[in-house]
């Protein structure tokens, strides 16, 4: 009867490990199938080098203490075949991990912005519409959405074992990660970069819901204004348009249409306008001076939180130049 | 009272001048140049270390038996998981086979009297017991909690635990595994005997040799970075924190450039070890000796030029991604060739089961696996979500303890009846051997299922789906420490109670078995002229060439 129950017992926790985690976004099939491809690689080539081995073990036993071995010499043609072949797999999971990975990178044009800071020991996230969240995170399934963050004290990671996705969130910068959810559900936000005493508690929720619960989620929290509003009225206060006049002819360059398009610095550098560079240009001006303008812009360091520098850039990526023309005409 | 030159060869081993009864006394060990005693001293401490830095593992493991944490805050956890790591890796794994059997042995197996450079080599054990005093220091005042990659800012500026004395102690500790593999290199050069050209060498020789290339030439680098993180932490300059003007990846770039050919450190001595015990217990020649013996060398150069594979998720450049996953791909093919070779070797073998073979024989078992769940990494695509989980601590595992700590012990019971003159109990060291085998494997296996799960490794506490393969994995734990102290006693026991082992107990070719156990303090009587290539095991049949 015991026996019975502790069997029984076994069963029951047999049924609760569980050996795969939920698949919810456009990226996680893909990846499922790469891990099961090497997993079946890992099986194949373990079961072929054990099963030799234990055959091996069994009809070469030593039978008398001072039996010898039949001796045999180097076989260049096992050699070069347990050389080239497992090259050539290598060359086969190289391409199809690089190709699923590349394409894993690059965000849809069209992705919703979502803004996170990290920092000891919280997730804090900034919708582009203007609804903040600690810990939690809600979108909507079916759209593309790129996540933009950056880290307040020291290195974190932004990890959703559902959608497979994970990137490092890292003080001074920018880094960025995208995803499509597939699936409504709620899902594990974990930070896998260890951050100090309360790593394992910097964890959330996503949420992902049905585009109506989402766009009702989005109405139902307090009236907020949305980033790139909140952006402007930064630019304003800071002073910004003194010199950054729309049309190019004032003390600093126009910032219109400056998102994605590639400037060459003083130093002959060719790079292309992100959130890391604007970041960098609003932070340490200096370290980034173009040819024609004199460096006289001060740095704005210790002027303003991590949030409202994502606000500012928010509104900087959203001048198009005929809009910028457009709101100096109106005023 | 006889004297009988006749008697020496049968006289019990107290009887006869050897290293261990030349002299007596305390100053005797600690000045003393011999490489063997120098053996025995790196031994007494790499031990202690390694039951410091297990203790500090079942620990945690027992805390992840409850998703709450059963034992401890998630501050105590997260010191332990250091300790477990920053002991474990530069005290232990990094000089565990190279100070021990590789001083012991790399002069006897090349018919030298000692190292090139003796004293330096007693200097290199003062230098690294200064380091783990350090370590020790560490934790003992308050404990380090950076885990044992010390990744800025964290380490540099937010950590309260005591960085500096941890980094220390890594930082002169290297000074010791710079002397040692300068001092391996020279002596493998300069102090072969006569007849003994390069590719008579054993390939323990030539596995000694690779890893002390990558002792001289990645040392200083992570002496350099560990001297940035004291300089950041204590004087506030601007090396890595961005809040300083600094980098923050500019350190992990750094750490790796050292600590990815650390991992061959630790497993190329490993690999060693076992083409020697599978030789020796095959009675066979090595399948493809200059195969073996050259992918050494491949995997410590190639070892030099991966390093940004443990940066794939920082936001490094998606090309410098492609470039560092291709060159990971390429480490694989050595680490295959050694395997598919050793495998090989069993052909037609005499072969024979007792401790040391059962040590190999897991090695490749859990070395194949833990390489081949490498592939799963070094694969960009199952990279970005394996990352940081415990997808990563299982594979290392494999590899660190599954590979080099089975090699080590393998190669620690292959060779104590010559370290010591004295037989162990072969029954409970085959029962050990099983025991860290199977332990090892609950431990450790569960732990590639909770990473693609998602669970992140360095947890303190964690989501109840994840219990289940927690306390699968703590049971092993249990397991495999029990496995552990197994051997600790019985080889203890062996040093008084052993039988003699006789010059040659395992009928094993290779000039360290031609000198009585324990060898004298000059090795050999007279330096031996070799004539012939390593593991040269009669023949049962006239050899076909194929």
């Amino acid at each position: 009867m015991g026996l019975l129950q502790s069997g029984w017992n076994l069963q029951v926790a047999a049924a609760m490990i569980p050996l795969q985690p939920p698949s919810a976004s456009t990226i996680s099939g893909g990846v499922d199938q790469l891990y099961y491809l090497l997993t079946g690689i890992t099986l194949f080539f373990s079961v072929l080098i054990f099963s030799i081995i234990f055959y091996f073990m069994v009809k070469y036993r030593r039978r008398s203490p001072d039996e010898a071995a039949e001796q045999s010499h180097t076989n260049m043609f096992l050699e070069l075949s347990w050389t080239i072949i497992p090259s050539l797999i290598c060359v086969v999971l190289f391409v199809w991990a690089s190709d699923l990975y590349v394409r894993n990178s690059r965000p849809p044009a069209a992705s919703t912005e979502i803004f996170v800071i990290g920092k000891q020991w919280m997730w804090h996230i900034q919708h582009p519409e203007g609804p903040r969240e600690i810990n939690e995170l809600h979108v909507p399934v079916g759209a593309p959405v790129k996540i933009t963050m950056t880290s307040q004290d020291v290195i974190h990671d932004f990890y959703i074992p559902a959608f497979r996705v994970k990137k490092d969130v890292l003080p001074g910068r920018y880094t960025s990660l995208w995803f499509q959810p597939t699936q409504i559900g709620t899902y594990h936000l974990f930070c896998a970069q260890y951050c100090g005493a309360d790593h394992s508690q910097m964890i959330g929720w996503v949420y992902v819901m049905a585009p109506a619960d989402y766009a009702a989620w989005l109405a139902s929290g307090e009236k907020t204004q949305s980033m790139v509003e909140q952006g402007s009225q930064l630019f304003t206060r800071l002073g910004c348009a003194t010199c950054h006049v729309a049309e190019g002819n004032g003390r600093g360059p126009s910032l219109a249409g400056l998102y994605g398009k590639s400037e060459k610095l003083l130093t002959g550098e060719t790079r292309v306008v992100d959130e890391s560079l604007m970041r960098q240009a609003i932070l340490s001006p200096n370290s980034i001076l173009l040819p024609n303008y004199a460096p006289i812009m001060p740095t704005y360091k210790g002027q303003m939180d991590e949030e409202q520098l994502s606000e500012l850039i928010a509104y900087l990526k959203s001048l198009a130049p005929q809009q910028v023309a457009q709101e100096r005409t109106q005023k | 009272m006889s004297t009988a030159v006749a008697d020496l060869h049968d006289a019990p081993a107290e009887s006869r001048v050897n290293y261990l009864n030349a002299s007596y006394g305390i100053r005797s060990w600690l000045l003393t140049t011999d490489h063997k005693r120098i053996c025995l001293l790196y031994l007494a401490v790499i031990t202690f270390n390694f039951f410091i830095g297990g203790t500090a593992a079942v620990l945690m493991r027992l805390n992840l038996i409850e998703p709450t944490g059963a034992l401890v805050e998630p501050s105590t956890y997260n010191k332990l998981f250091s300790i477990h790591g920053i002991i474990m890796v530069f005290f232990f794994l990094v000089p565990s086979i190279p100070a021990t059997l590789g001083n012991f042995l790399i002069p006897l197996m090349i018919g030298a009297r000692d190292v090139a450079f003796p004293k330096l080599n007693l200097l290199s054990w003062y230098v690294f017991v200064v380091g783990s005093l350090f370590a020790l220091v560490a934790v003992l005042s308050g404990g380090v909690d950076t885990g044992w990659t010390f990744y800025t800012p964290y380490s540099s500026t937010y950590s309260h635990g005591n960085v500096i004395a941890a980094a220390l102690g890594v930082f002169i500790a290297g000074f010791s595994s710079i002397l040692t593999g300068l001092n391996f290199i020279v002596t493998i050069h300069k102090m072969r005997a006569p007849g003994m050209t390069w590719f008579r060498l054993p390939l323990f020789i030539w596995a000694m040799y690779a890893t002390s290339l990558i002792f001289v030439l990645g040392t200083p680098v992570i002496a350099i970075t560990m001297f940035l993180l004291g300089l950041e932490r204590i004087f506030h300059v601007g090396v890595f924190d961005p809040a300083l003007g600094g980098d923050p990846l500019l350190f992990q770039h750094l750490f790796w450039f050292y600590s990815h050919p650390a991992v061959y450190i630790m497993i190329l001595p490993g690999m060693g070890v076992v083409s020697e015990l599978i030789t020796a217990f095959s009675r066979k020649r090595i399948f493809g000796y200059s195969f073996v013996a050259f992918s050494s060398l491949a995997i410590a150069v190639i070892s030099f030029i991966v390093w940004g594979h443990h940066m794939f998720v920082t936001g490094q450049s998606i090309y410098a991604g492609l470039v560092f996953s291709a060159l990971s791909f390429l480490v694989a093919i050595p680490s295959a060739i050694k395997v598919f070779n050793w495998t090989a070797t069993l052909y037609k073998g005499s072969i024979s089961y007792e401790a040391p073979m059962l040590y190999a024989l897991g090695f490749i078992g859990l070395f194949t696996m833990g390489g081949l769940t490498g592939l799963f990494l070094a694969s960009l695509a199952t990279d970005v979500h394996l990352n940081g989980t415990y997808f990563i601590v299982a594979h290392f595992h494999y590899i660190m303890v599954g590979g080099a700590v089975m090699a080590y012990l393998g190669g620690i019971h292959f060779w104590w009846p010559k370290i010591s003159g004295r037989l162990y109990p072969d029954l409970w060291a085959r029962f050990a051997a099983l025991v860290v085998f199977v332990g090892f494997n609950l431990t450790f296996f569960p732990q590639f299922v909770l990473g693609y799960l998602g669970m992140p490794r360095r947890y303190a506490v964690y989501p109840s789906e994840f219990q289940v393969l927690n306390v699968m994995s703590s049971a092993g734990a249990s397991i495999l420490g029990v496995g552990y102290i197994i051997p600790l006693i019985y080889l203890i026991w062996s040093m008084r109670y052993g039988p003699p082992a006789g010059p040659n107990p395992w009928g094993a070719k290779g000039l360290e078995w031609i000198t009585p156990s324990p060898p004298p303090t000059e090795n050999f009587e007279e330096i031996p002229t070799v004539t012939e290539g390593a593991y040269n095991y009669p023949s049962s049949k006239a050899e076909h060439h194929g």
